[in-house]
Protein backbone atom coordinates (compact mmCIF):
# COMPACT_ATOMS: atom_id res chain seq x y z
CA UNK A 1 0.00 0.00 0.00
CA UNK A 2 2.76 2.32 1.29
CA UNK A 3 4.95 1.01 -1.61
CA UNK A 4 2.12 1.94 -4.24
CA UNK A 5 1.41 5.48 -3.20
CA UNK A 6 5.33 5.96 -3.58
CA UNK A 7 5.20 5.17 -6.76
CA UNK A 8 2.02 7.30 -8.01
CA UNK A 9 3.90 9.94 -6.05
CA UNK A 10 6.78 9.01 -8.44
CA UNK A 11 4.94 9.08 -12.01
CA UNK A 12 3.94 12.24 -11.17
CA UNK A 13 7.14 13.61 -9.93
CA UNK A 14 8.92 12.92 -13.00
CA UNK A 15 5.72 13.58 -15.09
CA UNK A 16 6.06 16.85 -14.04
CA UNK A 17 9.30 17.00 -14.89
CA UNK A 18 9.28 16.42 -18.03
CA UNK A 19 6.20 18.88 -18.78
CA UNK A 20 8.28 21.55 -16.74
CA UNK A 21 11.39 19.98 -18.93
CA UNK A 22 9.56 20.52 -22.51
CA UNK A 23 8.16 23.66 -21.61
CA UNK A 24 11.75 25.27 -20.93
CA UNK A 25 12.79 23.62 -24.37
CA UNK A 26 9.94 24.78 -25.73
CA UNK A 27 11.56 28.21 -27.68
CA UNK A 28 14.85 26.75 -28.72
CA UNK A 29 12.77 24.05 -30.53
CA UNK A 30 10.79 26.75 -31.92
CA UNK A 31 14.11 28.61 -33.40
CA UNK A 32 14.80 25.61 -34.69
CA UNK A 33 12.24 24.86 -36.36
CA UNK A 34 11.51 28.54 -37.64
CA UNK A 35 15.23 28.40 -38.79
CA UNK A 36 15.33 25.46 -41.05
CA UNK A 37 11.72 25.96 -42.38
CA UNK A 38 10.28 28.22 -45.31
CA UNK A 39 9.13 31.33 -44.03
CA UNK A 40 5.35 30.43 -44.11
CA UNK A 41 5.83 28.05 -41.85
CA UNK A 42 7.38 30.18 -38.91
CA UNK A 43 3.80 30.81 -38.09
CA UNK A 44 2.21 27.56 -38.48
CA UNK A 45 3.12 24.11 -37.47
CA UNK A 46 2.90 21.30 -40.19
CA UNK A 47 4.70 17.98 -39.74
CA UNK A 48 5.37 17.59 -43.25
CA UNK A 49 6.82 21.09 -43.63
CA UNK A 50 9.47 21.00 -46.02
CA UNK A 51 12.78 21.47 -44.77
CA UNK A 52 15.58 23.99 -45.78
CA UNK A 53 19.28 25.76 -45.36
CA UNK A 54 17.96 28.43 -47.40
CA UNK A 55 17.88 30.91 -44.48
CA UNK A 56 20.73 30.16 -43.46
CA UNK A 57 22.00 30.90 -46.91
CA UNK A 58 20.77 34.11 -47.21
CA UNK A 59 21.38 35.12 -43.27
CA UNK A 60 25.23 34.45 -44.82
CA UNK A 61 24.73 36.45 -47.71
CA UNK A 62 23.06 39.74 -45.88
CA UNK A 63 25.51 39.88 -43.33
CA UNK A 64 29.21 39.12 -42.48
CA UNK A 65 28.79 36.50 -40.03
CA UNK A 66 31.40 34.49 -40.53
CA UNK A 67 33.62 37.89 -40.01
CA UNK A 68 31.59 38.47 -36.79
CA UNK A 69 32.02 34.52 -35.79
CA UNK A 70 35.85 35.16 -35.87
CA UNK A 71 35.94 38.24 -34.33
CA UNK A 72 33.83 36.26 -30.95
CA UNK A 73 36.22 33.54 -31.35
CA UNK A 74 39.60 35.85 -30.95
CA UNK A 75 37.71 38.17 -28.53
CA UNK A 76 37.23 34.76 -26.29
CA UNK A 77 40.24 33.07 -26.84
CA UNK A 78 41.97 36.55 -25.72
CA UNK A 79 40.07 37.14 -22.94
CA UNK A 80 40.45 33.59 -21.67
CA UNK A 81 44.57 33.58 -22.00
CA UNK A 82 44.54 36.92 -20.18
CA UNK A 83 42.21 35.91 -17.37
CA UNK A 84 44.59 32.46 -16.79
CA UNK A 85 47.38 34.28 -16.83
CA UNK A 86 46.61 37.37 -14.59
CA UNK A 87 44.54 35.65 -12.40
CA UNK A 88 46.84 32.81 -11.51
CA UNK A 89 49.71 35.19 -10.69
CA UNK A 90 47.19 36.95 -8.49
CA UNK A 91 45.55 34.13 -7.06
CA UNK A 92 49.05 32.63 -6.02
CA UNK A 93 49.96 35.86 -4.46
CA UNK A 94 47.05 35.84 -2.53
CA UNK A 95 46.59 31.98 -1.38
CA UNK A 96 50.01 31.73 -0.11
CA UNK A 97 51.99 34.85 0.59
CA UNK A 98 52.25 36.81 3.28
CA UNK A 99 52.59 40.98 2.11
CA UNK A 100 51.44 44.41 3.83
CA UNK A 101 47.71 45.44 3.12
CA UNK A 102 47.06 41.85 1.41
CA UNK A 103 43.37 41.74 2.95
CA UNK A 104 42.41 45.39 1.97
CA UNK A 105 44.12 44.57 -1.46
CA UNK A 106 41.97 40.89 -1.71
CA UNK A 107 38.63 42.75 -0.17
CA UNK A 108 39.10 45.65 -2.49
CA UNK A 109 39.64 43.14 -5.73
CA UNK A 110 36.03 41.82 -4.60
CA UNK A 111 34.61 44.95 -5.05
CA UNK A 112 34.40 44.12 -9.08
CA UNK A 113 32.25 40.92 -8.14
CA UNK A 114 29.66 43.36 -7.59
CA UNK A 115 30.17 46.44 -9.94
CA UNK A 116 31.18 44.93 -13.25
CA UNK A 117 33.00 47.09 -15.86
CA UNK A 118 29.93 46.96 -17.92
CA UNK A 119 28.18 48.73 -15.17
CA UNK A 120 30.98 51.61 -15.84
CA UNK A 121 30.66 51.59 -19.33
CA UNK A 122 30.22 55.63 -19.32
CA UNK A 123 33.95 55.79 -17.64
CA UNK A 124 35.17 52.95 -19.46
CA UNK A 125 33.96 53.75 -22.63
CA UNK A 126 36.33 57.32 -21.73
CA UNK A 127 39.01 55.65 -20.99
CA UNK A 128 39.45 52.85 -23.63
CA UNK A 129 38.94 55.79 -25.83
CA UNK A 130 41.78 57.94 -24.35
CA UNK A 131 44.22 54.71 -24.74
CA UNK A 132 43.44 55.47 -28.47
CA UNK A 133 41.71 51.96 -28.50
CA UNK A 134 37.93 52.36 -29.93
CA UNK A 135 36.13 49.86 -32.11
CA UNK A 136 39.50 47.26 -31.52
CA UNK A 137 38.56 43.66 -30.32
CA UNK A 138 41.54 43.70 -27.28
CA UNK A 139 39.11 47.06 -26.03
CA UNK A 140 36.34 44.63 -25.74
CA UNK A 141 38.21 42.17 -23.80
CA UNK A 142 40.13 44.51 -21.25
CA UNK A 143 38.05 45.64 -18.77
CA UNK A 144 37.55 41.72 -17.50
CA UNK A 145 40.84 40.46 -18.51
CA UNK A 146 41.61 40.38 -14.64
CA UNK A 147 38.75 38.98 -13.11
CA UNK A 148 38.15 38.92 -9.71
CA UNK A 149 35.77 35.86 -10.19
CA UNK A 150 38.58 33.98 -11.55
CA UNK A 151 41.15 35.03 -8.46
CA UNK A 152 38.38 33.75 -6.03
CA UNK A 153 37.98 30.61 -7.45
CA UNK A 154 42.03 29.48 -7.91
CA UNK A 155 42.75 31.03 -4.76
CA UNK A 156 39.82 28.81 -3.02
CA UNK A 157 41.37 26.03 -4.90
CA UNK A 158 45.36 26.88 -4.17
CA UNK A 159 44.23 27.05 -0.71
CA UNK A 160 43.62 23.83 -0.36
CA UNK A 161 46.71 22.08 -1.48
CA UNK A 162 48.48 20.82 1.17
CA UNK A 163 51.70 22.51 2.05
CA UNK A 164 53.52 19.38 2.81
CA UNK A 165 53.43 18.76 -1.16
CA UNK A 166 54.82 22.70 -1.60
CA UNK A 167 57.35 21.94 0.82
CA UNK A 168 58.32 18.50 -0.74
CA UNK A 169 58.67 21.27 -4.11
CA UNK A 170 61.30 23.32 -2.00
CA UNK A 171 63.45 20.78 -0.80
CA UNK A 172 63.93 19.46 -4.37
CA UNK A 173 64.80 22.89 -5.10
CA UNK A 174 62.14 24.53 -7.08
CA UNK A 175 61.71 28.24 -7.25
CA UNK A 176 58.08 30.00 -6.20
CA UNK A 177 57.22 30.32 -10.19
CA UNK A 178 58.46 26.30 -10.32
CA UNK A 179 56.40 25.85 -7.81
CA UNK A 180 53.36 27.49 -9.04
CA UNK A 181 53.60 25.79 -12.44
CA UNK A 182 54.70 22.32 -11.16
CA UNK A 183 52.04 21.54 -8.24
CA UNK A 184 49.59 24.48 -7.96
CA UNK A 185 48.38 24.54 -11.66
CA UNK A 186 48.28 20.85 -12.55
CA UNK A 187 45.91 20.54 -9.11
CA UNK A 188 43.86 23.04 -9.82
CA UNK A 189 43.33 21.49 -13.46
CA UNK A 190 39.26 21.19 -12.51
CA UNK A 191 39.09 24.68 -11.18
CA UNK A 192 40.60 25.51 -14.53
CA UNK A 193 38.25 23.75 -16.44
CA UNK A 194 35.00 25.16 -14.73
CA UNK A 195 35.73 28.75 -15.11
CA UNK A 196 37.28 28.37 -18.29
CA UNK A 197 33.75 26.99 -19.13
CA UNK A 198 31.83 30.13 -17.53
CA UNK A 199 34.08 32.77 -18.94
CA UNK A 200 33.61 31.24 -22.70
CA UNK A 201 30.24 31.31 -22.10
CA UNK A 202 29.84 34.75 -20.19
CA UNK A 203 32.02 36.76 -23.20
CA UNK A 204 30.74 34.85 -26.03
CA UNK A 205 27.15 36.27 -25.15
CA UNK A 206 28.20 39.92 -23.47
CA UNK A 207 26.23 42.40 -25.21
CA UNK A 208 26.04 46.20 -23.80
CA UNK A 209 29.74 46.67 -24.03
CA UNK A 210 30.80 45.09 -26.88
CA UNK A 211 27.90 47.06 -28.97
CA UNK A 212 28.87 50.64 -27.15
CA UNK A 213 32.82 50.11 -28.03
CA UNK A 214 32.96 48.37 -31.60
CA UNK A 215 31.55 50.40 -34.47
CA UNK A 216 32.48 48.23 -37.40
CA UNK A 217 32.65 44.90 -39.04
CA UNK A 218 36.37 44.53 -37.85
CA UNK A 219 35.51 44.32 -34.25
CA UNK A 220 32.03 43.40 -34.16
CA UNK A 221 31.04 40.12 -31.74
CA UNK A 222 28.28 37.37 -32.86
CA UNK A 223 25.84 39.21 -30.34
CA UNK A 224 26.28 42.93 -31.80
CA UNK A 225 26.48 41.52 -35.29
CA UNK A 226 22.62 39.58 -34.69
CA UNK A 227 21.71 42.88 -32.88
CA UNK A 228 22.14 45.13 -35.81
CA UNK A 229 20.90 42.16 -38.35
CA UNK A 230 17.88 41.66 -36.20
CA UNK A 231 16.10 45.29 -35.31
CA UNK A 232 13.26 45.80 -36.69
CA UNK A 233 13.99 48.28 -38.78
CA UNK A 234 16.46 46.07 -40.97
CA UNK A 235 12.84 44.97 -42.11
CA UNK A 236 14.58 41.17 -42.75
CA UNK A 237 11.94 38.37 -42.70
CA UNK A 238 11.30 36.34 -39.29
CA UNK A 239 12.85 33.17 -40.36
CA UNK A 240 16.07 34.45 -42.01
CA UNK A 241 16.28 36.40 -38.33
CA UNK A 242 15.82 33.02 -36.24
CA UNK A 243 18.28 31.49 -38.87
CA UNK A 244 21.00 34.35 -37.71
CA UNK A 245 20.09 33.37 -34.02
CA UNK A 246 20.47 29.58 -34.42
CA UNK A 247 24.38 30.54 -35.90
CA UNK A 248 24.79 32.65 -32.96
CA UNK A 249 23.61 30.09 -30.11
CA UNK A 250 24.92 27.13 -31.91
CA UNK A 251 28.33 26.81 -31.36
CA UNK A 252 27.83 27.02 -27.69
CA UNK A 253 24.97 24.98 -27.90
CA UNK A 254 26.50 22.45 -29.76
CA UNK A 255 29.89 22.21 -27.09
CA UNK A 256 27.03 22.06 -23.81
CA UNK A 257 25.16 19.34 -25.23
CA UNK A 258 28.50 17.41 -26.37
CA UNK A 259 30.17 18.23 -22.83
CA UNK A 260 26.31 18.38 -20.64
CA UNK A 261 28.01 17.34 -17.32
CA UNK A 262 30.74 19.73 -17.81
CA UNK A 263 29.19 22.21 -17.79
CA UNK A 264 26.90 22.00 -15.04
CA UNK A 265 29.30 20.74 -12.26
CA UNK A 266 31.94 23.86 -13.79
CA UNK A 267 28.82 25.97 -13.19
CA UNK A 268 28.42 24.40 -9.78
CA UNK A 269 31.76 24.74 -8.73
CA UNK A 270 31.52 28.25 -9.31
CA UNK A 271 29.25 28.91 -7.08
CA UNK A 272 30.21 27.41 -4.03
CA UNK A 273 32.55 28.98 -1.51
CA UNK B 1 72.27 35.01 9.61
CA UNK B 2 68.57 35.64 9.62
CA UNK B 3 66.56 33.43 7.19
CA UNK B 4 63.25 34.58 8.95
CA UNK B 5 63.74 37.81 8.44
CA UNK B 6 64.81 37.74 4.76
CA UNK B 7 62.10 35.00 3.80
CA UNK B 8 59.40 37.54 5.20
CA UNK B 9 61.06 40.39 2.42
CA UNK B 10 60.91 38.06 0.34
CA UNK B 11 57.60 37.16 0.89
CA UNK B 12 56.17 41.12 1.16
CA UNK B 13 58.25 41.52 -2.51
CA UNK B 14 56.64 38.15 -4.31
CA UNK B 15 53.33 38.69 -2.74
CA UNK B 16 53.12 42.21 -4.48
CA UNK B 17 54.57 41.65 -7.55
CA UNK B 18 52.44 38.26 -7.95
CA UNK B 19 48.96 40.48 -7.20
CA UNK B 20 50.06 43.74 -8.54
CA UNK B 21 49.26 43.30 -12.97
CA UNK B 22 45.65 42.06 -11.51
CA UNK B 23 45.26 44.76 -9.35
CA UNK B 24 46.55 47.26 -11.24
CA UNK B 25 43.85 46.21 -14.63
CA UNK B 26 40.98 45.65 -12.07
CA UNK B 27 41.89 49.50 -10.62
CA UNK B 28 42.04 50.90 -13.65
CA UNK B 29 38.48 49.73 -14.64
CA UNK B 30 36.36 49.11 -11.18
CA UNK B 31 38.41 51.90 -8.66
CA UNK B 32 39.07 54.92 -11.09
CA UNK B 33 36.08 54.74 -12.56
CA UNK B 34 34.17 54.77 -9.78
CA UNK B 35 36.41 58.00 -8.70
CA UNK B 36 36.09 59.42 -11.77
CA UNK B 37 32.41 59.10 -12.43
CA UNK B 38 31.68 60.58 -9.19
CA UNK B 39 34.24 63.38 -10.60
CA UNK B 40 32.34 63.61 -13.65
CA UNK B 41 28.87 64.01 -12.18
CA UNK B 42 29.53 67.24 -10.51
CA UNK B 43 30.48 68.95 -13.89
CA UNK B 44 28.53 70.42 -16.38
CA UNK B 45 28.79 68.57 -20.37
CA UNK B 46 31.30 70.09 -22.37
CA UNK B 47 30.70 71.00 -25.84
CA UNK B 48 33.15 72.25 -28.61
CA UNK B 49 32.83 75.63 -27.86
CA UNK B 50 32.06 75.30 -23.94
CA UNK B 51 34.66 73.45 -21.80
CA UNK B 52 32.65 71.56 -18.70
CA UNK B 53 32.51 73.48 -15.49
CA UNK B 54 31.93 72.86 -12.21
CA UNK B 55 27.78 72.80 -11.17
CA UNK B 56 28.05 71.20 -8.06
CA UNK B 57 24.96 69.22 -7.19
CA UNK B 58 23.23 70.80 -10.24
CA UNK B 59 22.87 67.46 -12.05
CA UNK B 60 21.74 65.61 -8.57
CA UNK B 61 18.92 68.50 -8.53
CA UNK B 62 17.39 67.54 -11.97
CA UNK B 63 17.52 63.70 -11.23
CA UNK B 64 15.76 64.16 -8.60
CA UNK B 65 12.85 66.21 -10.76
CA UNK B 66 13.25 64.08 -13.43
CA UNK B 67 10.34 61.84 -14.00
CA UNK B 68 11.23 59.22 -16.30
CA UNK B 69 14.05 58.63 -13.68
CA UNK B 70 11.87 57.64 -10.98
CA UNK B 71 9.88 55.76 -13.60
CA UNK B 72 12.69 53.75 -14.41
CA UNK B 73 13.98 53.29 -11.23
CA UNK B 74 10.46 51.92 -10.04
CA UNK B 75 10.62 49.89 -12.53
CA UNK B 76 13.60 48.18 -12.22
CA UNK B 77 12.18 47.40 -8.53
CA UNK B 78 9.01 46.12 -10.19
CA UNK B 79 11.70 44.08 -12.20
CA UNK B 80 13.27 42.64 -9.34
CA UNK B 81 10.80 41.61 -7.01
CA UNK B 82 9.13 39.42 -10.05
CA UNK B 83 11.96 37.99 -11.63
CA UNK B 84 14.32 37.01 -8.16
CA UNK B 85 11.45 35.42 -6.40
CA UNK B 86 10.34 33.37 -9.15
CA UNK B 87 12.88 32.39 -10.58
CA UNK B 88 14.42 31.18 -7.54
CA UNK B 89 10.79 29.06 -6.47
CA UNK B 90 11.29 27.66 -10.19
CA UNK B 91 14.80 26.76 -9.56
CA UNK B 92 14.50 25.26 -6.32
CA UNK B 93 11.35 23.18 -7.63
CA UNK B 94 13.74 22.03 -10.61
CA UNK B 95 16.56 21.19 -8.55
CA UNK B 96 13.95 18.88 -6.30
CA UNK B 97 12.26 17.17 -9.47
CA UNK B 98 15.65 16.33 -10.70
CA UNK B 99 17.72 15.48 -7.42
CA UNK B 100 14.99 12.38 -7.38
CA UNK B 101 16.16 9.47 -9.68
CA UNK B 102 13.71 9.72 -12.38
CA UNK B 103 13.49 9.14 -15.84
CA UNK B 104 15.12 10.65 -18.53
CA UNK B 105 16.78 13.11 -15.74
CA UNK B 106 19.52 14.48 -17.60
CA UNK B 107 17.46 15.09 -20.81
CA UNK B 108 15.13 17.27 -18.39
CA UNK B 109 18.31 19.13 -16.36
CA UNK B 110 19.71 19.49 -19.93
CA UNK B 111 16.35 21.18 -21.03
CA UNK B 112 16.29 23.61 -17.31
CA UNK B 113 20.03 24.28 -18.21
CA UNK B 114 19.62 25.26 -21.79
CA UNK B 115 18.44 29.05 -21.63
CA UNK B 116 21.57 29.44 -19.38
CA UNK B 117 24.16 29.07 -22.52
CA UNK B 118 22.34 31.25 -24.91
CA UNK B 119 22.92 34.64 -25.61
CA UNK B 120 20.22 36.94 -23.74
CA UNK B 121 20.72 38.86 -27.44
CA UNK B 122 19.53 35.12 -29.04
CA UNK B 123 16.82 35.23 -26.75
CA UNK B 124 15.28 38.55 -27.00
CA UNK B 125 15.01 37.66 -30.93
CA UNK B 126 13.00 34.43 -30.26
CA UNK B 127 10.47 35.88 -27.12
CA UNK B 128 9.90 39.27 -29.64
CA UNK B 129 8.21 36.74 -32.26
CA UNK B 130 6.25 34.72 -29.58
CA UNK B 131 5.05 38.21 -27.75
CA UNK B 132 4.31 39.28 -32.07
CA UNK B 133 0.45 40.47 -32.12
CA UNK B 134 -1.58 38.25 -34.41
CA UNK B 135 0.89 36.17 -35.58
CA UNK B 136 3.16 35.04 -32.68
CA UNK B 137 2.58 32.53 -30.49
CA UNK B 138 0.87 33.76 -27.54
CA UNK B 139 -1.74 35.23 -29.74
CA UNK B 140 -2.10 32.27 -31.77
CA UNK B 141 -2.47 30.23 -28.03
CA UNK B 142 -5.17 33.05 -26.92
CA UNK B 143 -6.67 32.89 -30.66
CA UNK B 144 -7.08 29.06 -30.44
CA UNK B 145 -9.32 29.91 -27.10
CA UNK B 146 -11.29 32.24 -28.67
CA UNK B 147 -9.21 35.61 -27.14
CA UNK B 148 -8.32 38.52 -28.85
CA UNK B 149 -4.76 40.01 -30.28
CA UNK B 150 -2.70 41.71 -28.14
CA UNK B 151 0.10 44.10 -28.53
CA UNK B 152 2.14 42.71 -25.90
CA UNK B 153 4.97 44.62 -25.89
CA UNK B 154 3.24 47.72 -27.45
CA UNK B 155 0.85 48.23 -24.05
CA UNK B 156 2.78 50.05 -21.05
CA UNK B 157 0.69 47.75 -19.14
CA UNK B 158 1.84 44.45 -19.96
CA UNK B 159 5.57 45.07 -21.17
CA UNK B 160 7.11 45.35 -18.40
CA UNK B 161 5.50 42.19 -17.20
CA UNK B 162 6.49 40.16 -20.66
CA UNK B 163 10.04 40.91 -20.22
CA UNK B 164 9.77 39.34 -16.64
CA UNK B 165 8.49 36.09 -18.00
CA UNK B 166 10.88 35.97 -20.55
CA UNK B 167 13.44 36.58 -17.84
CA UNK B 168 12.83 34.30 -15.02
CA UNK B 169 12.56 31.39 -18.23
CA UNK B 170 16.14 32.55 -18.50
CA UNK B 171 17.11 32.68 -15.74
CA UNK B 172 15.75 29.51 -13.51
CA UNK B 173 18.21 27.00 -14.67
CA UNK B 174 21.13 28.86 -13.75
CA UNK B 175 20.13 29.15 -10.03
CA UNK B 176 18.76 25.71 -9.90
CA UNK B 177 22.45 24.46 -10.51
CA UNK B 178 23.48 26.17 -7.35
CA UNK B 179 20.69 24.52 -5.31
CA UNK B 180 21.53 20.63 -6.99
CA UNK B 181 25.44 21.61 -5.28
CA UNK B 182 23.74 21.95 -2.29
CA UNK B 183 21.44 18.85 -2.38
CA UNK B 184 24.01 16.76 -2.84
CA UNK B 185 25.99 18.00 -0.13
CA UNK B 186 22.76 17.11 2.04
CA UNK B 187 23.18 13.83 4.04
CA UNK B 188 21.22 11.07 3.09
CA UNK B 189 21.48 9.62 6.85
CA UNK B 190 19.54 12.50 7.56
CA UNK B 191 16.62 11.65 4.48
CA UNK B 192 16.68 8.39 6.19
CA UNK B 193 15.89 9.41 10.07
CA UNK B 194 13.15 11.40 8.31
CA UNK B 195 11.63 8.09 7.05
CA UNK B 196 11.63 6.42 10.25
CA UNK B 197 10.01 9.13 11.89
CA UNK B 198 7.52 8.67 9.45
CA UNK B 199 7.43 12.41 8.62
CA UNK B 200 5.78 13.00 5.16
CA UNK B 201 7.90 14.36 2.44
CA UNK B 202 6.32 18.06 2.54
CA UNK B 203 6.80 17.74 6.34
CA UNK B 204 10.18 16.63 5.90
CA UNK B 205 11.54 19.52 3.13
CA UNK B 206 9.34 22.42 5.10
CA UNK B 207 11.37 21.82 8.50
CA UNK B 208 14.67 19.85 7.38
CA UNK B 209 15.87 20.69 3.92
CA UNK B 210 14.56 24.06 3.45
CA UNK B 211 16.04 25.59 6.02
CA UNK B 212 19.45 23.74 5.59
CA UNK B 213 19.18 25.09 1.95
CA UNK B 214 18.95 28.95 3.51
CA UNK B 215 22.55 29.80 2.56
CA UNK B 216 22.18 28.66 -0.95
CA UNK B 217 19.10 30.83 -0.34
CA UNK B 218 20.29 33.65 0.19
CA UNK B 219 23.55 33.25 -2.08
CA UNK B 220 21.38 32.94 -4.99
CA UNK B 221 19.26 36.07 -3.63
CA UNK B 222 22.10 38.02 -3.56
CA UNK B 223 23.44 37.00 -7.19
CA UNK B 224 19.59 37.40 -8.85
CA UNK B 225 19.44 40.98 -7.23
CA UNK B 226 22.56 42.33 -8.44
CA UNK B 227 21.70 40.36 -12.12
CA UNK B 228 18.48 42.27 -12.14
CA UNK B 229 20.36 45.75 -11.91
CA UNK B 230 23.37 44.48 -14.53
CA UNK B 231 21.21 42.78 -17.55
CA UNK B 232 19.68 45.07 -20.13
CA UNK B 233 20.50 43.49 -23.15
CA UNK B 234 17.05 42.30 -23.88
CA UNK B 235 15.99 45.85 -23.88
CA UNK B 236 18.10 46.61 -27.46
CA UNK B 237 16.15 44.31 -29.12
CA UNK B 238 12.91 44.08 -28.22
CA UNK B 239 11.37 47.48 -26.88
CA UNK B 240 14.13 50.11 -26.53
CA UNK B 241 12.61 50.67 -23.19
CA UNK B 242 9.20 51.62 -24.38
CA UNK B 243 6.54 52.09 -24.48
CA UNK B 244 6.47 55.21 -22.96
CA UNK B 245 9.84 54.40 -21.04
CA UNK B 246 7.51 51.83 -19.03
CA UNK B 247 10.58 48.74 -19.80
CA UNK B 248 13.14 50.73 -19.28
CA UNK B 249 15.43 50.27 -16.28
CA UNK B 250 17.83 51.99 -14.71
CA UNK B 251 21.26 50.55 -16.70
CA UNK B 252 19.48 50.92 -19.77
CA UNK B 253 18.20 54.53 -19.44
CA UNK B 254 22.46 55.40 -18.35
CA UNK B 255 23.32 53.92 -21.66
CA UNK B 256 20.52 55.64 -23.21
CA UNK B 257 21.83 58.65 -21.95
CA UNK B 258 25.23 58.41 -22.94
CA UNK B 259 25.20 56.56 -26.35
CA UNK B 260 21.78 58.23 -27.93
CA UNK B 261 21.63 61.59 -26.27
CA UNK B 262 25.57 62.36 -25.83
CA UNK B 263 24.38 63.69 -22.13
CA UNK B 264 27.72 61.44 -20.21
CA UNK B 265 27.22 63.97 -17.39
CA UNK B 266 23.81 62.89 -16.05
CA UNK B 267 24.74 59.33 -17.48
CA UNK B 268 27.84 59.45 -14.76
CA UNK B 269 25.22 61.19 -12.29
CA UNK B 270 22.70 58.08 -13.15
CA UNK B 271 26.08 55.44 -12.33
CA UNK B 272 26.27 57.11 -8.98
CA UNK B 273 22.62 56.01 -8.18
CA UNK B 274 23.57 52.70 -9.60
CA UNK B 275 26.77 51.74 -8.11
CA UNK B 276 25.24 53.29 -4.49
CA UNK B 277 22.19 50.28 -4.63
CA UNK B 278 25.21 47.65 -5.54
CA UNK B 279 27.02 49.33 -2.60
CA UNK B 280 24.12 48.43 -0.85
CA UNK B 281 23.53 44.73 -2.02
CA UNK B 282 27.13 43.96 -1.29
CA UNK B 283 26.87 45.55 2.48
CA UNK B 284 24.10 43.50 3.01
CA UNK B 285 25.78 40.32 1.96
CA UNK B 286 29.02 40.92 4.20
CA UNK B 287 26.53 42.01 7.00
CA UNK B 288 23.70 39.04 6.67
CA UNK B 289 24.64 36.59 4.38
CA UNK B 290 28.65 35.97 4.99
CA UNK B 291 27.56 35.25 8.72
CA UNK B 292 24.56 33.00 7.77
CA UNK B 293 26.79 30.77 5.80
CA UNK B 294 29.28 30.03 8.38
CA UNK B 295 27.38 29.09 11.25
CA UNK B 296 26.96 26.16 9.18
Amino acid sequence: MKLREIGIGKTVETLGAWMLGALWLLPVVFAFWSAFHPAEYSTSFSLFAPLTIDNFVRAWSYAPFPRYLLNTFILVTLILAAQFILCTLAAYGFARFEFFGKNVVFALVLLQLMIMPEVLLVENYRTISNLGLLDTIPAIGLPYMASAFGIFLLRQSFKTIPKELVEAAQVEGLSAVGILWRVYVPLARSTYIAYGLVSVSYHWNNFLWPLVITSSVNSRPLTVGLAIFGAPESGVDWSIITAATVMTMAPLLVAFILFQRQFVQSFMHSGIK
Amino acid sequence: MKPTFQLRYWNQINGWLLVLPAVFMISLFTHYPIVSNLFHSLFSMGTATRPEIFIGLENYKYLLDDDIFWKVLKNNFIYSLCTVPFSIGIALCMALLINRNIRGRSLVRMSFFTPTVLPMIAVANIWLFFYTPEYGLFDQIFGFFGGDSHNWLGNPDSALYCLIVMVIWKESGFFMVFYLAALQQLSPELKEAGLVEGSGSWYYFRRVTFPLLMPTTLFVTVNAVVNSFKLVDHLVIMTKGGPDNATSLLLYYIYENAFSFWDTSYAATLTVVLVLILAAITIFQFAVVEKRIHYQ
